[in-house]
């Protein structure tokens, strides 16, 4: 690990003062649980560390009465996400943080330093970039763990967030603020995201002196979510592959819907295809099973990878069938 | 002492051993006031870490340090691999940085610029046809047994391959299959390490070691001292399981910037520095037939396999199969693969579980095919094995096991189980050798006059609970508790004792202290023989007096017997050497493994329900810390089974997931209902002690791997048994 300046602002304006616009120069740091990693093999080797645990306008879980929706800061530890009254409703997100399964982990981390983890692809952190020789050293060598959708550009690691696709598809937006207190905007979750097609760009849409500061979470009561990781073991490793599903049912019939996969993709990946397989029609295994096949139709597996079609295909069927309040199967139905 | 008679009380009298007992250093390593090495921190210490090499094959060309010497804090650079040798391996450690902080010292290993010449790079150790192909492969050794021997003019290569094709073609049943075990690193909790600092021309190491007594030699030798100027000291190891033998090449280099700056040094190896270069278990794959009569018993092996252990050498995959079971025919070739990767070293059960998890699997596969329980197969090969155990303990273990497990309430043929939704649930089984010798161990027993008991030995504790193991003995031979016996390991200063590797170690402390213990008594009983008015042989020692046998109230407190011995103390030296036979210790053990899983077919995850192990291990010291040292080894079985593999780049031989974030272990979640059963029938108890540690690693792999298979119906050929693995084979079948 490099030296480096450590600063810890109060508020918003300190904060964004504190930040280069130069990429790579300064680094948030949320709980330290990814970054703190990143520092230590160098892969991130920031002048400044600016620490958001303190910044007022990051902090607190509200519920904006005009709008109905959810104001989460995204300081905000996952250990309070888990226990606030206002996210009950919110089943795939509560999910999808208990399966980080490591307590020290969820009163770490916060919702921002979460949504924006680096991928854990083992090339990006040998330090051969996130694109690797331009997807070249992932192809040539060992991707078990890569992309099997959106992966024909150079980019070939999958999104390493788990929270993403639970809030992606409880229909989050995220609010980004800088370079100056003023400059705020406003987007989809799923905007946030990208897939780098050069040298240099990161995952996010993220300015490097633009901060994420808080998620904004439409309330719905007729919405029923889920999250379903397929674990290689209990613990706090990442999934093979997840997929969430928010669903709005009336009179068992599938009205709205929206699909997210994660860790198959650069990005978490929304499915349209798998959505529509299910939206008009009542609940069944068939179509679940249906909407599984879809989000996958169009995958494009590495030499490794063939296997991670079969795990995200279920995982989106028992998303949809959680979802529906319907026996998933597996282990964790 | 050539009048004392060794001897260990009968289970009847004994009032210490074969007791349920906490370990008396539990408190203190649960609390974190056990200081382990990487704890030790000395005054004015510099902190070491190195540059390693990024490659798996090149040669140094150059080395420049001059940005490193210039970074503040930094004292001393120490080159390790001079330019033009030739790196076979990545992670090989090519320069240290000694500094004031660790900080400064990461900050100088990162300025060192090193220019390198690439050279071609192979680490697939799985795929022979490729290793042959580009020049990597070592023939090694095999072996041949047959029942009919060539004719005096007959080629014997011919004859054996002649013979062995009749055999199969006269064979009922004939299993062809392919399996595997990949290479595992031993993934310590504490690194390797050591803080070290030179006494004038003497050499004070913290070392974490499984090998306290001879390390001291090793350093000696290579820093051109003698052993005598050399004090090791370990009091507490965070894990060794065989890679720990040796100070290694950073110990000495260590040793060296300390003499170089006339400073204290801390050097431990950072996590992916340990999982790279400081050891991993070599990796086993074989092709075999086997061929059964009509009842399944086994008649002819003949395999064919391969594995790394690294860049060089071949011994650790000559595999012992067919393992446990021998048949009266068989066949065994092995190559060696040569491959870009530190050297592997001794894991937990050297060869036995590899060669278990290759042999096993094949004999389960018989009795899938046969649509026969796996038990019965098992039990029919028993007639023919090769082992330190007998069959009649083998099959009075299976039996136990199947009635810990419901066997044959949970049994089904392969792959015809009820099914719920996707998950399909299996039971497999295995059974293992070892030997468990015990070591070669000195101890030195002190007895004051006032009745203090102190003893040196320098063993350390590698899990095993060595100190409450000597305490036990000790207090078992003299009367005492074990509270009222000082025991003190864990430096090189004190009596010589093996190093902890082969499951010796109970063995020797226990012969060492026992022997010391009765000697010490012997004594004190000729002491206190005329006090009581009887010969000193109708004395004896209980409760912490020394009494007449069947006359308890004629005695002495222990404290009054040990006042007759005047004003100095009481020293006794006994010392146990390797190989002796004794009726202390013995030899030769063998335990059965069944594991019950479940498979969800859909996803490819595999999850542990209950393993029961049953071990027998001659005399049991401790009970408690024999389940410990069970459990313990089962949840590593469990672990290789299911979680564990080093995973290397196959075009730049890079260890892509040496960090214990991509390094998959298994968590409390994934280890199901362990049930352990030690078996110590007094047949088994009267051999005296036998080592327990590696023993009961073995047999999981095998075990869970044959559960996998009975549960989908299809062989997953490898392990561990990654979801990956177990869908590729579902697709493939």
């Amino acid at each position: 690990m490099n030296n480096f300046e450590y600063a810890q602002p109060r508020n918003l304006v300190e904060l964004l003062d504190l930040l280069s616009s130069e990429s790579g120069k300064t680094e948030l740091l949320g709980g330290g649980t990814d970054l703190v990693g990143l520092m230590k093999k160098m892969i991130v080797t920031p002048e400044r560390v600016v620490n958001v645990c303190d910044v007022a306008e990051m902090q607190g879980i509200y519920r904006d009465e005009e709008s109905d929706e959810l104001l989460i800061g995204a300081a905000v530890h996952l250990d309070k996400l888990l226990e606030h009254p206002h996210l009950e409703p919110f089943d795939a997100l509560r999910q999808a943080i208990r399966g980080t399964a490591s307590m020290q982990f969820q009163a770490q981390s916060t919702i921002g330093g979460e949504l924006l983890r680096r991928p854990r692809c083992w090339y990006f952190r040998n330090g051969h970039g996130l694109l690797a020789g331009d997807g070249k050293m992932v192809v040539d060598g060992d991707s078990r763990g890569h992309a099997i959708l959106k992966n024909s550009g150079p980019a070939k690691f999958v999104n390493a967030s788990r929270l993403a696709p639970a809030l992606i598809a409880l229909g989050a937006q995220a609010q980004l603020v800088g370079p100056t207190r003023e400059e705020q905007r406003e987007l989809s979750l799923e905007d946030l995201y990208r897939t780098p097609v050069r040298v240099g760009q990161r995952e996010n849409v993220l300015q490097p002196n633009e901060v994420l500061a808080r998620i904004i979470l439409p309330t719905r009561p007729d919405v029923t979510s889920a999250i379903y990781e397929v674990r290689h073991g209990e613990g706090p490793d990442d999934p093979l592959a997840a997929a969430a599903a928010a669903i709005q049912l009336e009179d068992n019939i599938i009205r709205d819907a929206k699909i997210v996969l994660g860790h198959v993709a650069p990005t978490p990946w929304v499915s349209h295809d798998a959505a529509h397989e299910i939206i008009g029609k009542p609940v069944t295994e068939y179509s679940a099973q249906a909407a599984g096949r879809a989000a996958v139709a169009s995958a494009t597996p590495l030499k490794d990878n063939q296997y991670k079609i079969q795990i995200a295909k279920v995982a989106v069927t028992r998303a949809i069938l959680q979802a529906a309040r319907l026996s998933a199967g597996g282990f964790y139905a | 002492m050539a009048n004392v008679v060794y001897s260990w009380p009968t289970a009847e009298e004994a009032k210490v051993i074969g007791k349920r007992r906490d370990r008396l250093d539990g408190l203190v390593k649960a609390t974190g006031d056990a200081k382990y090495t990487y704890d030790i921190n000395l005054k004015k210490q510099l902190v070491v870490k190195a540059l390693d090499c990024p490659h798996a094959h090149c040669r140094i060309q150059s080395i420049d340090t001059n940005a490193t010497e210039k970074v503040a804090g930094v004292v001393h650079v120490h080159i390790l691999r001079k330019p033009s040798t030739e790196i076979q391996f990545q992670g090989d450690l090519i320069a240290a940085v000694a500094a004031e902080t660790e900080g400064a010292a990461n900050e100088g290993v990162e300025k060192i610029k090193v220019q390198y010449e690439m050279l071609d790079v192979f680490v697939s150790d799985e795929d022979l046809k490729e290793a042959i192909n580009v020049g990597r492969t070592e023939k090694a050794a095999g072996k041949t047994e047959l029942e009919r021997e060539p004719a005096d003019d007959e080629d014997e290569d011919e004859f054996e391959e002649k013979e062995i094709n009749r055999l199969l073609e006269e064979s009922t049943y004939v299993v062809e299959g392919y399996y595997g075990i990949d290479v595992i690193t031993h993934c310590c909790l504490e690194p390797h390490g050591a803080t070290l600092e030179w006494k004038g021309d003497k050499l004070d190491v913290h070392l974490s070691t499984q090998n306290v007594s001879r390390t001291d030699e090793q350093f000696a030798e290579a820093l051109e001292i003698t052993a005598d100027d050399v004090d090791v000291h370990c009091d507490y190891l965070g894990g060794g399981f065989g890679c720990k033998f040796a100070p290694d090449y950073w110990g000495i280099a260590a040793a060296q910037i300390a003499k170089k700056t006339g400073r204290p040094v801390k050097w431990m190896l950072d996590r992916d520095q340990e999982l790279k270069i400081a050891g991993n278990r070599p990796s086993g794959f074989v092709k075999m037939r086997l061929g059964a009569d009509d009842d399944g018993m086994v008649i002819v092996w003949d395999s064919q396999q391969w594995g790394t252990r690294g860049i060089k050498g071949s011994g650790a995959i000559e595999y012992a199969m067919p393992y446990v079971f021998s048949p009266k025919n068989f066949r065994r070739r092995s190559t060696a693969v040569l491959t870009n990767a530190e050297l592997s070293r001794a894991w937990r059960a050297p060869t036995h579980p590899q060669a278990c998890a290759m042999t096993q699997t094949a004999y389960d596969d018989l009795a899938a095919m046969m649509g026969a329980n796996s038990y019965d197969i098992f039990m029919k090969n028993l007639a023919n094995i090769s082992s330190g155990q007998s069959a009649e303990v083998y099959a009075e273990e299976m039996k136990i096991g199947a009635k810990l497990m419901d066997w044959n309430a949970n049994w089904h043929p392969h792959g015809r189980g009820p099914a719920d939704g996707s998950l399909v649930e299996g039971l497999g089984m295995a059974i293992h050798k070892w030997g468990g010798v015990a070591n070669t161990s000195n101890c030195l027993l002190r007895i004051h006059p006032d009745g203090g008991v102190e003893s040196y030995c320098g063993t350390q504790d590698i899990g095993t609970g060595t100190r409450t193991v000597c305490a036990m003995v000790l207090a078992e031979t003299l009367g005492l508790s074990e509270n009222a016996v000082q025991v003190n390991i864990g430096s090189s200063k004190y009596p010589m004792s093996g190093a902890s590797g082969g499951s010796t170690t109970v063995g020797a402390v226990s012969e060492s202290h026992r022997r010391a213990g009765q000697d010490a008594l012997e004594k004190i009983l000729d002491l206190a023989s005329p006090k009581l008015g009887v010969d000193s042989g109708a004395l004896e020692a209980v409760d912490g007096r020394i009494r007449v046998k069947r006359n308890a109230s004629k005695s002495l407190s222990w404290k009054e017997a040990c006042g007759l011995l005047g004003i100095n103390p009481l020293e006794v030296t006994a010392n146990y050497t390797r190989g002796t036979k004794s009726p202390l210790s013995n030899i030769g053990v063998g335990g059965v493994q069944m594991a019950h899983v479940v498979v969800d077919k859909e996803t490819g995850v595999v999850k542990m329900k209950k393993l029961v192990a049953v071990q027998d291990m001659g005399l049991i010291i401790n009970p408690k810390l024999a389940e410990s040292q069970v459990h313990g080894a089962v949840i590593q079985a469990i672990s290789y089974a299911l979680f564990e593999q080093r995973i290397m780049d196959p075009t730049s031989g890079a260890f892509l997931n040496a960090e214990l974030a991509d390094y998959r272990l298994p968590w409390l979640g994934d280890i199901g209902e362990l049930v352990v059963h030690l078996h110590e029938p007094e047949s088994e108890r009267q051999r005296g002690v036998i080592g327990l540690g590696e023993p009961p690693v073995i047999s999981g792999g095998a075990a869970i791997s044959n559960a996998v298979c009975n549960a989908l119906g299809v062989r997953v050929p490898v392990l561990p048994l990654t979801p990956k693995r177990v869908l590729d084979a579902l697709r493939q079948a």
